[in-house]
Protein backbone atom coordinates (compact mmCIF):
# COMPACT_ATOMS: atom_id res chain seq x y z
CA UNK A 1 0.00 0.00 0.00
CA UNK A 2 1.33 3.39 -0.98
CA UNK A 3 0.61 6.10 1.58
CA UNK A 4 1.44 8.74 -1.03
CA UNK A 5 -1.15 7.34 -3.46
CA UNK A 6 -3.71 7.41 -0.65
CA UNK A 7 -2.91 11.05 0.11
CA UNK A 8 -3.17 11.97 -3.55
CA UNK A 9 -6.54 10.23 -3.98
CA UNK A 10 -7.99 11.90 -0.87
CA UNK A 11 -6.52 15.34 -1.63
CA UNK A 12 -9.13 18.02 -2.29
CA UNK A 13 -6.87 19.32 -5.06
CA UNK A 14 -7.00 16.00 -6.94
CA UNK A 15 -9.04 17.10 -10.00
CA UNK A 16 -12.11 14.99 -9.32
CA UNK A 17 -14.62 17.85 -9.07
CA UNK A 18 -15.67 17.31 -5.45
CA UNK A 19 -14.95 20.91 -4.42
CA UNK A 20 -18.02 22.13 -6.36
CA UNK A 21 -20.40 20.06 -4.19
CA UNK A 22 -21.71 20.70 -0.69
CA UNK A 23 -23.37 17.32 -0.07
CA UNK A 24 -26.61 18.94 1.09
CA UNK A 25 -24.88 21.51 3.30
CA UNK A 26 -25.96 24.48 1.16
CA UNK A 27 -29.64 23.48 1.44
CA UNK A 28 -29.26 22.79 5.18
CA UNK A 29 -27.75 26.26 5.63
CA UNK A 30 -30.55 27.88 3.64
CA UNK A 31 -33.12 25.98 5.72
CA UNK A 32 -31.51 27.56 8.78
CA UNK A 33 -30.71 24.17 10.28
CA UNK A 34 -26.93 24.57 9.94
CA UNK A 35 -25.83 27.97 11.20
CA UNK A 36 -22.69 27.54 13.31
CA UNK A 37 -19.86 25.09 14.08
CA UNK A 38 -22.03 23.03 16.44
CA UNK A 39 -24.90 22.52 14.00
CA UNK A 40 -22.32 21.86 11.24
CA UNK A 41 -20.78 19.10 13.38
CA UNK A 42 -24.24 17.58 13.95
CA UNK A 43 -24.86 17.66 10.19
CA UNK A 44 -21.50 15.99 9.49
CA UNK A 45 -22.15 13.30 12.13
CA UNK A 46 -25.51 12.44 10.56
CA UNK A 47 -24.05 12.43 7.08
CA UNK A 48 -21.08 10.25 8.04
CA UNK A 49 -23.17 7.53 9.66
CA UNK A 50 -25.69 7.35 6.81
CA UNK A 51 -24.62 8.17 3.27
CA UNK A 52 -20.97 8.14 4.42
CA UNK A 53 -21.23 4.55 5.63
CA UNK A 54 -23.10 3.44 2.52
CA UNK A 55 -20.60 5.09 0.16
CA UNK A 56 -17.65 3.71 2.10
CA UNK A 57 -19.04 0.17 1.86
CA UNK A 58 -19.66 0.51 -1.88
CA UNK A 59 -16.13 1.85 -2.37
CA UNK A 60 -14.61 -0.95 -0.29
CA UNK A 61 -16.58 -3.55 -2.25
CA UNK A 62 -15.52 -2.03 -5.58
CA UNK A 63 -11.88 -2.07 -4.45
CA UNK A 64 -12.18 -5.77 -3.69
CA UNK A 65 -13.20 -8.42 -6.14
CA UNK A 66 -16.83 -7.58 -6.76
CA UNK A 67 -19.19 -7.49 -9.70
CA UNK A 68 -19.11 -3.79 -10.67
CA UNK A 69 -22.45 -3.89 -12.51
CA UNK A 70 -24.14 -5.27 -9.39
CA UNK A 71 -22.44 -2.59 -7.27
CA UNK A 72 -23.56 0.17 -9.62
CA UNK A 73 -27.13 -1.18 -9.40
CA UNK A 74 -26.79 -1.32 -5.61
CA UNK A 75 -25.64 2.33 -5.60
CA UNK A 76 -28.58 3.32 -7.82
CA UNK A 77 -31.06 1.63 -5.47
CA UNK A 78 -29.45 3.35 -2.48
CA UNK A 79 -29.92 6.76 -4.09
CA UNK A 80 -33.68 7.39 -4.39
CA UNK A 81 -33.19 11.07 -5.26
CA UNK A 82 -32.76 11.51 -9.04
CA UNK A 83 -30.79 14.72 -8.40
CA UNK A 84 -28.35 12.77 -6.21
CA UNK A 85 -28.09 9.94 -8.74
CA UNK A 86 -27.15 12.45 -11.43
CA UNK A 87 -24.62 14.12 -9.13
CA UNK A 88 -23.07 10.80 -8.16
CA UNK A 89 -22.67 9.75 -11.80
CA UNK A 90 -21.24 13.15 -12.78
CA UNK A 91 -18.72 12.95 -9.93
CA UNK A 92 -17.94 9.37 -10.92
CA UNK A 93 -17.18 10.49 -14.47
CA UNK A 94 -14.90 13.29 -13.27
CA UNK A 95 -13.07 11.04 -10.84
CA UNK A 96 -12.64 8.41 -13.54
CA UNK A 97 -10.97 10.92 -15.82
CA UNK A 98 -8.51 11.95 -13.12
CA UNK A 99 -7.86 8.37 -12.04
CA UNK A 100 -7.20 7.16 -15.60
CA UNK A 101 -4.60 9.91 -15.96
CA UNK A 102 -2.99 9.14 -12.60
CA UNK A 103 -3.19 5.33 -12.48
CA UNK A 104 -3.97 3.85 -15.92
CA UNK A 105 -5.65 0.46 -15.52
CA UNK A 106 -7.83 -1.78 -17.74
CA UNK A 107 -10.58 -1.85 -15.05
CA UNK A 108 -10.87 1.94 -15.28
CA UNK A 109 -11.06 1.77 -19.09
CA UNK A 110 -13.74 -0.89 -18.74
CA UNK A 111 -15.80 1.33 -16.43
CA UNK A 112 -15.63 4.13 -18.95
CA UNK A 113 -16.83 2.02 -21.84
CA UNK A 114 -19.61 0.43 -19.79
CA UNK A 115 -20.83 3.68 -18.23
CA UNK A 116 -20.26 6.49 -20.73
CA UNK A 117 -22.42 8.82 -18.57
CA UNK A 118 -20.51 7.86 -15.48
CA UNK A 119 -20.68 5.06 -12.94
CA UNK A 120 -21.61 5.98 -9.36
CA UNK A 121 -18.83 7.88 -7.61
CA UNK A 122 -18.20 5.38 -4.77
CA UNK A 123 -17.87 2.55 -7.31
CA UNK A 124 -15.34 4.54 -9.34
CA UNK A 125 -13.55 5.50 -6.13
CA UNK A 126 -13.11 1.85 -5.19
CA UNK A 127 -11.75 0.91 -8.60
CA UNK A 128 -9.49 3.98 -8.62
CA UNK A 129 -8.12 2.94 -5.23
CA UNK A 130 -7.46 -0.54 -6.60
CA UNK A 131 -5.72 0.91 -9.66
CA UNK A 132 -3.58 3.06 -7.34
CA UNK A 133 -2.45 -0.05 -5.48
CA UNK A 134 -4.72 0.55 -2.50
CA UNK A 135 -7.14 -1.87 -0.85
CA UNK A 136 -10.75 -1.85 0.42
CA UNK A 137 -9.69 -0.40 3.80
CA UNK A 138 -8.16 2.67 2.15
CA UNK A 139 -11.05 3.05 -0.31
CA UNK A 140 -13.52 3.06 2.59
CA UNK A 141 -11.40 5.55 4.52
CA UNK A 142 -11.32 7.96 1.57
CA UNK A 143 -15.09 7.68 1.04
CA UNK A 144 -15.83 8.26 4.72
CA UNK A 145 -13.47 11.25 4.76
CA UNK A 146 -15.02 12.74 1.61
CA UNK A 147 -18.51 12.37 3.12
CA UNK A 148 -17.65 15.02 5.72
CA UNK A 149 -14.71 16.99 4.35
CA UNK A 150 -16.54 18.46 1.33
CA UNK A 151 -19.61 19.54 3.33
CA UNK A 152 -17.35 21.00 6.07
CA UNK A 153 -15.49 23.12 3.52
CA UNK A 154 -18.83 24.22 2.06
CA UNK A 155 -20.07 25.27 5.53
CA UNK A 156 -16.85 27.18 6.08
CA UNK A 157 -17.46 29.20 2.94
CA UNK A 158 -21.24 29.58 3.26
CA UNK A 159 -21.24 30.62 6.90
CA UNK A 160 -17.84 32.31 7.13
CA UNK A 161 -16.87 29.96 9.96
CA UNK A 162 -13.49 30.11 11.67
CA UNK A 163 -11.29 27.64 9.73
CA UNK A 164 -9.53 26.57 12.93
CA UNK A 165 -12.88 25.73 14.52
CA UNK A 166 -13.86 23.68 11.46
CA UNK A 167 -10.53 21.83 11.56
CA UNK A 168 -11.07 21.12 15.26
CA UNK A 169 -14.55 19.70 14.59
CA UNK A 170 -13.22 17.47 11.80
CA UNK A 171 -10.39 16.25 14.04
CA UNK A 172 -12.92 15.43 16.76
CA UNK A 173 -14.84 13.32 14.22
CA UNK A 174 -11.73 11.28 13.31
CA UNK A 175 -12.46 8.32 15.62
CA UNK A 176 -15.97 8.04 14.16
CA UNK A 177 -14.53 8.27 10.63
CA UNK A 178 -12.22 5.36 11.41
CA UNK A 179 -15.05 3.36 12.97
CA UNK A 180 -17.35 3.92 9.97
CA UNK A 181 -14.59 2.99 7.51
CA UNK A 182 -13.82 -0.19 9.48
CA UNK A 183 -17.51 -1.14 9.59
CA UNK A 184 -17.86 -0.48 5.87
CA UNK A 185 -14.81 -2.60 5.06
CA UNK A 186 -16.13 -5.47 7.12
CA UNK A 187 -19.60 -5.23 5.58
CA UNK A 188 -18.13 -5.23 2.07
CA UNK A 189 -16.25 -8.41 2.88
CA UNK A 190 -19.53 -10.09 3.88
CA UNK A 191 -20.96 -9.75 0.35
CA UNK A 192 -23.45 -7.76 -1.66
CA UNK A 193 -26.50 -8.68 0.45
CA UNK A 194 -24.80 -7.32 3.56
CA UNK A 195 -23.87 -3.93 2.12
CA UNK A 196 -25.24 -1.13 4.30
CA UNK A 197 -28.05 1.00 2.88
CA UNK A 198 -28.07 3.68 5.58
CA UNK A 199 -29.78 6.89 4.52
CA UNK A 200 -30.84 10.20 6.04
CA UNK A 201 -34.32 11.51 5.12
CA UNK A 202 -33.44 15.21 5.05
CA UNK A 203 -30.44 14.64 2.75
CA UNK A 204 -32.78 13.23 0.08
CA UNK A 205 -35.16 16.15 0.56
CA UNK A 206 -32.34 18.74 0.50
CA UNK A 207 -30.95 17.25 -2.73
CA UNK A 208 -34.24 17.73 -4.57
CA UNK A 209 -34.91 21.18 -3.09
CA UNK A 210 -31.40 22.35 -3.96
CA UNK A 211 -31.70 21.00 -7.49
CA UNK A 212 -34.78 23.18 -8.07
CA UNK A 213 -33.06 26.44 -7.13
CA UNK A 214 -32.15 28.81 -9.94
CA UNK A 215 -29.23 30.39 -8.11
CA UNK A 216 -26.83 28.35 -6.00
CA UNK A 217 -23.20 28.44 -5.02
CA UNK A 218 -22.60 24.71 -5.12
CA UNK A 219 -23.61 22.15 -7.74
CA UNK A 220 -25.23 19.93 -5.08
CA UNK B 1 -48.85 -20.22 10.58
CA UNK B 2 -46.22 -20.18 13.26
CA UNK B 3 -46.83 -19.17 16.83
CA UNK B 4 -44.78 -19.91 19.84
CA UNK B 5 -42.32 -18.75 22.40
CA UNK B 6 -38.80 -18.21 21.17
CA UNK B 7 -36.98 -21.40 21.86
CA UNK B 8 -33.88 -23.20 20.73
CA UNK B 9 -34.33 -22.30 17.06
CA UNK B 10 -33.81 -18.58 17.59
CA UNK B 11 -31.91 -17.97 20.80
CA UNK B 12 -30.76 -14.49 21.72
CA UNK B 13 -27.17 -15.04 22.78
CA UNK B 14 -26.99 -15.30 26.53
CA UNK B 15 -30.30 -13.59 27.15
CA UNK B 16 -33.37 -15.26 28.57
CA UNK B 17 -36.21 -15.14 26.10
CA UNK B 18 -39.12 -15.84 28.39
CA UNK B 19 -42.36 -14.63 26.92
CA UNK B 20 -40.98 -13.41 23.61
CA UNK B 21 -43.23 -14.10 20.66
CA UNK B 22 -42.41 -15.73 17.38
CA UNK B 23 -45.29 -15.26 14.98
CA UNK B 24 -45.59 -15.30 11.20
CA UNK B 25 -48.89 -14.50 9.50
CA UNK B 26 -49.61 -15.37 5.89
CA UNK B 27 -51.89 -13.95 3.22
CA UNK B 28 -52.25 -15.41 -0.26
CA UNK B 29 -54.48 -13.72 -2.81
CA UNK B 30 -55.36 -15.22 -6.21
CA UNK B 31 -57.83 -14.52 -8.98
CA UNK B 32 -61.13 -16.26 -8.22
CA UNK B 33 -62.01 -16.81 -11.90
CA UNK B 34 -65.08 -14.53 -11.64
CA UNK B 35 -63.28 -11.21 -11.91
CA UNK B 36 -62.56 -10.97 -8.19
CA UNK B 37 -59.86 -12.08 -5.76
CA UNK B 38 -59.96 -15.07 -3.44
CA UNK B 39 -57.86 -15.58 -0.32
CA UNK B 40 -56.83 -19.26 -0.18
CA UNK B 41 -54.58 -18.44 2.77
CA UNK B 42 -55.49 -15.95 5.49
CA UNK B 43 -53.57 -17.18 8.49
CA UNK B 44 -53.16 -14.90 11.46
CA UNK B 45 -50.49 -15.63 14.02
CA UNK B 46 -49.98 -14.57 17.62
CA UNK B 47 -50.81 -10.89 17.94
CA UNK B 48 -51.48 -10.54 14.19
CA UNK B 49 -55.12 -11.40 13.58
CA UNK B 50 -56.33 -11.07 9.99
CA UNK B 51 -59.90 -10.18 9.01
CA UNK B 52 -61.35 -10.13 5.53
CA UNK B 53 -63.47 -7.00 5.21
CA UNK B 54 -65.72 -5.64 2.52
CA UNK B 55 -64.41 -2.85 0.36
CA UNK B 56 -64.87 -1.12 -2.92
CA UNK B 57 -63.88 -2.54 -6.27
CA UNK B 58 -62.68 -5.98 -7.22
CA UNK B 59 -59.84 -6.21 -4.70
CA UNK B 60 -59.88 -8.43 -1.62
CA UNK B 61 -59.63 -6.35 1.55
CA UNK B 62 -57.81 -7.54 4.64
CA UNK B 63 -57.41 -5.78 7.96
CA UNK B 64 -54.63 -6.60 10.38
CA UNK B 65 -56.00 -6.46 13.90
CA UNK B 66 -53.54 -6.34 16.78
CA UNK B 67 -54.93 -8.80 19.30
CA UNK B 68 -52.42 -8.16 22.10
CA UNK B 69 -49.67 -5.69 23.02
CA UNK B 70 -46.91 -6.28 20.48
CA UNK B 71 -44.25 -5.97 19.47
CA UNK B 72 -42.42 -6.03 22.76
CA UNK B 73 -38.64 -6.18 22.89
CA UNK B 74 -37.49 -9.67 21.86
CA UNK B 75 -40.59 -10.44 19.75
CA UNK B 76 -40.19 -11.60 16.17
CA UNK B 77 -43.23 -10.88 14.06
CA UNK B 78 -43.62 -11.40 10.34
CA UNK B 79 -46.22 -11.15 7.63
CA UNK B 80 -45.78 -12.92 4.31
CA UNK B 81 -48.16 -11.80 1.60
CA UNK B 82 -48.36 -12.91 -2.00
CA UNK B 83 -50.67 -11.54 -4.65
CA UNK B 84 -50.94 -14.00 -7.54
CA UNK B 85 -51.07 -12.98 -11.19
CA UNK B 86 -53.94 -10.61 -11.93
CA UNK B 87 -55.28 -10.58 -8.34
CA UNK B 88 -55.83 -7.43 -6.26
CA UNK B 89 -55.27 -7.16 -2.52
CA UNK B 90 -55.64 -4.23 -0.16
CA UNK B 91 -54.29 -4.55 3.37
CA UNK B 92 -54.92 -2.04 6.13
CA UNK B 93 -54.63 -2.18 9.91
CA UNK B 94 -57.18 -1.44 12.60
CA UNK B 95 -54.85 0.66 14.72
CA UNK B 96 -51.31 1.93 15.03
CA UNK B 97 -48.62 -0.60 15.89
CA UNK B 98 -47.04 0.41 19.19
CA UNK B 99 -43.48 -0.77 19.73
CA UNK B 100 -42.86 -1.22 23.44
CA UNK B 101 -39.76 -2.12 25.44
CA UNK B 102 -39.53 -5.72 26.64
CA UNK B 103 -37.98 -7.65 29.42
CA UNK B 104 -35.07 -8.22 28.99
CA UNK B 105 -34.27 -5.13 26.97
CA UNK B 106 -33.51 -5.90 23.35
CA UNK B 107 -34.89 -5.08 19.93
CA UNK B 108 -38.04 -6.55 18.48
CA UNK B 109 -38.16 -7.60 14.83
CA UNK B 110 -40.97 -7.11 12.37
CA UNK B 111 -40.46 -8.55 8.89
CA UNK B 112 -42.68 -8.00 5.88
CA UNK B 113 -42.22 -10.12 2.81
CA UNK B 114 -44.50 -8.93 0.01
CA UNK B 115 -44.62 -10.51 -3.43
CA UNK B 116 -46.74 -9.16 -6.28
CA UNK B 117 -46.97 -11.30 -9.40
CA UNK B 118 -47.56 -10.20 -13.00
CA UNK B 119 -50.41 -7.75 -13.51
CA UNK B 120 -51.40 -8.07 -9.85
CA UNK B 121 -51.93 -5.14 -7.51
CA UNK B 122 -51.13 -4.72 -3.83
CA UNK B 123 -52.19 -1.79 -1.69
CA UNK B 124 -50.40 -1.98 1.66
CA UNK B 125 -51.73 0.88 3.75
CA UNK B 126 -51.34 0.23 7.48
CA UNK B 127 -51.61 2.71 10.32
CA UNK B 128 -48.34 4.13 11.70
CA UNK B 129 -45.71 2.36 13.74
CA UNK B 130 -45.14 4.23 16.98
CA UNK B 131 -41.90 3.85 18.95
CA UNK B 132 -42.59 4.21 22.67
CA UNK B 133 -39.86 5.30 25.07
CA UNK B 134 -37.23 2.61 25.59
CA UNK B 135 -38.30 0.42 22.67
CA UNK B 136 -36.26 -0.62 19.63
CA UNK B 137 -37.98 -2.12 16.63
CA UNK B 138 -36.07 -3.44 13.62
CA UNK B 139 -38.33 -3.53 10.59
CA UNK B 140 -37.26 -5.33 7.44
CA UNK B 141 -39.47 -5.09 4.37
CA UNK B 142 -38.73 -6.97 1.19
CA UNK B 143 -40.94 -6.32 -1.81
CA UNK B 144 -40.66 -8.42 -4.94
CA UNK B 145 -42.50 -7.16 -8.01
CA UNK B 146 -43.01 -9.06 -11.24
CA UNK B 147 -43.15 -7.12 -14.52
CA UNK B 148 -46.48 -5.28 -14.69
CA UNK B 149 -47.10 -5.56 -10.93
CA UNK B 150 -48.68 -2.49 -9.34
CA UNK B 151 -48.06 -1.36 -5.82
CA UNK B 152 -49.08 1.29 -3.34
CA UNK B 153 -47.06 0.88 -0.14
CA UNK B 154 -47.20 3.28 2.76
CA UNK B 155 -45.11 3.37 5.90
CA UNK B 156 -45.33 5.92 8.67
CA UNK B 157 -42.97 6.07 11.60
CA UNK B 158 -43.81 8.04 14.69
CA UNK B 159 -41.11 8.60 17.28
CA UNK B 160 -42.71 8.58 20.71
CA UNK B 161 -46.31 8.31 21.85
CA UNK B 162 -48.19 11.45 22.70
CA UNK B 163 -47.86 10.33 26.29
CA UNK B 164 -44.05 10.19 25.89
CA UNK B 165 -43.96 13.67 24.33
CA UNK B 166 -46.13 15.12 27.09
CA UNK B 167 -43.74 13.99 29.80
CA UNK B 168 -40.74 14.98 27.62
CA UNK B 169 -39.39 11.44 27.55
CA UNK B 170 -37.12 10.43 24.66
CA UNK B 171 -38.79 8.34 21.95
CA UNK B 172 -37.97 4.75 21.13
CA UNK B 173 -35.82 3.72 18.18
CA UNK B 174 -36.96 2.50 14.76
CA UNK B 175 -34.50 0.88 12.40
CA UNK B 176 -36.19 0.24 9.10
CA UNK B 177 -34.93 -1.26 5.87
CA UNK B 178 -36.95 -1.29 2.67
CA UNK B 179 -35.70 -3.36 -0.25
CA UNK B 180 -37.63 -3.43 -3.52
CA UNK B 181 -36.96 -5.55 -6.59
CA UNK B 182 -38.80 -5.08 -9.86
CA UNK B 183 -38.46 -7.75 -12.54
CA UNK B 184 -35.28 -8.93 -10.83
CA UNK B 185 -33.71 -5.49 -10.66
CA UNK B 186 -32.98 -3.79 -7.34
CA UNK B 187 -34.75 -0.42 -7.52
CA UNK B 188 -34.73 0.67 -3.86
CA UNK B 189 -32.61 -0.34 -0.91
CA UNK B 190 -32.87 2.07 1.95
CA UNK B 191 -32.36 1.95 5.67
CA UNK B 192 -33.27 4.61 8.17
CA UNK B 193 -32.24 4.48 11.79
CA UNK B 194 -34.13 6.98 13.93
CA UNK B 195 -34.25 7.49 17.67
CA UNK B 196 -31.83 7.46 20.60
CA UNK B 197 -28.77 5.32 19.83
CA UNK B 198 -28.73 6.18 16.12
CA UNK B 199 -25.93 8.74 15.51
CA UNK B 200 -27.23 12.11 14.31
CA UNK B 201 -30.88 10.98 14.10
CA UNK B 202 -32.27 14.29 15.38
CA UNK B 203 -29.61 16.40 13.68
CA UNK B 204 -29.89 18.59 10.59
CA UNK B 205 -29.11 15.75 8.15
CA UNK B 206 -31.77 13.27 9.29
CA UNK B 207 -34.92 14.42 11.11
CA UNK B 208 -34.00 17.78 12.65
CA UNK B 209 -37.02 18.83 14.73
CA UNK B 210 -39.48 16.48 13.01
CA UNK B 211 -40.75 13.47 14.95
CA UNK B 212 -42.44 11.51 12.18
CA UNK B 213 -41.20 10.15 8.85
CA UNK B 214 -43.21 8.53 6.12
CA UNK B 215 -43.01 7.15 2.64
CA UNK B 216 -45.48 6.28 -0.06
CA UNK B 217 -44.08 3.99 -2.71
CA UNK B 218 -46.07 3.79 -5.94
CA UNK B 219 -45.32 1.44 -8.78
CA UNK B 220 -47.40 1.50 -11.95
CA UNK B 221 -49.77 3.98 -10.28
CA UNK B 222 -49.82 7.78 -10.49
CA UNK B 223 -48.38 9.90 -7.70
CA UNK B 224 -48.54 13.65 -7.20
CA UNK B 225 -45.73 15.79 -5.84
CA UNK B 226 -46.54 17.68 -2.64
CA UNK B 227 -48.20 21.02 -3.35
CA UNK B 228 -47.64 23.02 -0.16
CA UNK B 229 -44.09 23.80 0.97
CA UNK B 230 -43.00 21.08 3.39
CA UNK B 231 -40.14 18.69 4.00
CA UNK B 232 -41.58 16.32 1.42
CA UNK B 233 -40.47 15.35 -2.08
CA UNK B 234 -41.59 12.98 -4.79
CA UNK B 235 -38.61 10.96 -6.02
CA UNK B 236 -38.51 9.07 -9.28
CA UNK B 237 -36.80 5.75 -8.61
CA UNK B 238 -34.74 3.69 -11.01
CA UNK B 239 -36.93 1.05 -12.59
CA UNK B 240 -40.22 1.37 -14.42
CA UNK B 241 -43.00 3.67 -13.21
CA UNK B 242 -41.76 3.75 -9.62
CA UNK B 243 -41.91 6.80 -7.36
CA UNK B 244 -41.25 7.38 -3.71
CA UNK B 245 -42.94 10.19 -1.84
CA UNK B 246 -40.79 10.92 1.21
CA UNK B 247 -42.12 13.20 3.92
CA UNK B 248 -41.16 14.43 7.36
CA UNK B 249 -43.54 16.14 9.74
CA UNK B 250 -43.76 17.24 13.35
CA UNK B 251 -46.72 14.93 14.05
CA UNK B 252 -48.62 11.95 12.63
CA UNK B 253 -51.64 13.94 11.45
CA UNK B 254 -49.54 16.33 9.37
CA UNK B 255 -47.56 13.40 8.00
CA UNK B 256 -50.73 11.61 6.86
CA UNK B 257 -51.89 14.76 5.07
CA UNK B 258 -48.58 14.96 3.19
CA UNK B 259 -48.75 11.31 2.15
CA UNK B 260 -52.45 11.42 1.32
CA UNK B 261 -51.85 14.21 -1.19
CA UNK B 262 -50.55 11.67 -3.64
Amino acid sequence: MSVSALLLLADGRFPAGGHAHSGGAEAAVKAGRVHDATTMAAFLTGRLHTTGLTSAALAAAAAADHDLAALDEAADARTPSPAQRATSRRLGRQLLRAARAAWPHPLLDDLRSRYPRGAHQPVVLGVAAYAAGLGPTEAAAVAAYESVNGPATACLRLLGLDPYEVAARLAALAPQLDAVAARATEAARAGLEQLPAASAPLLDIYAEQHHSWKVRLFAS
Amino acid sequence: MTVGALTADAPAAGAPTTGALLAAARITAVQDGRGGTALPALDGAGPLALRRTTGEGTAAHVMVVGSMAAPLGGDRLAIHARVGAGAELCVTSAAATISLPGRPAGPAHYDLDLTVDEDARLDWLPEPVVAATGSHLIMTTRITLAPGARLRYREEQVLGRHHDWARQAPPGRLTSRLTVRQAGRLILDQQTDLGPGAPGWDGPAALADHRTAGQLLSVGLPAEPPTAPADAVLLTLPGTGATLLTALAPDALTLRRLLAAA
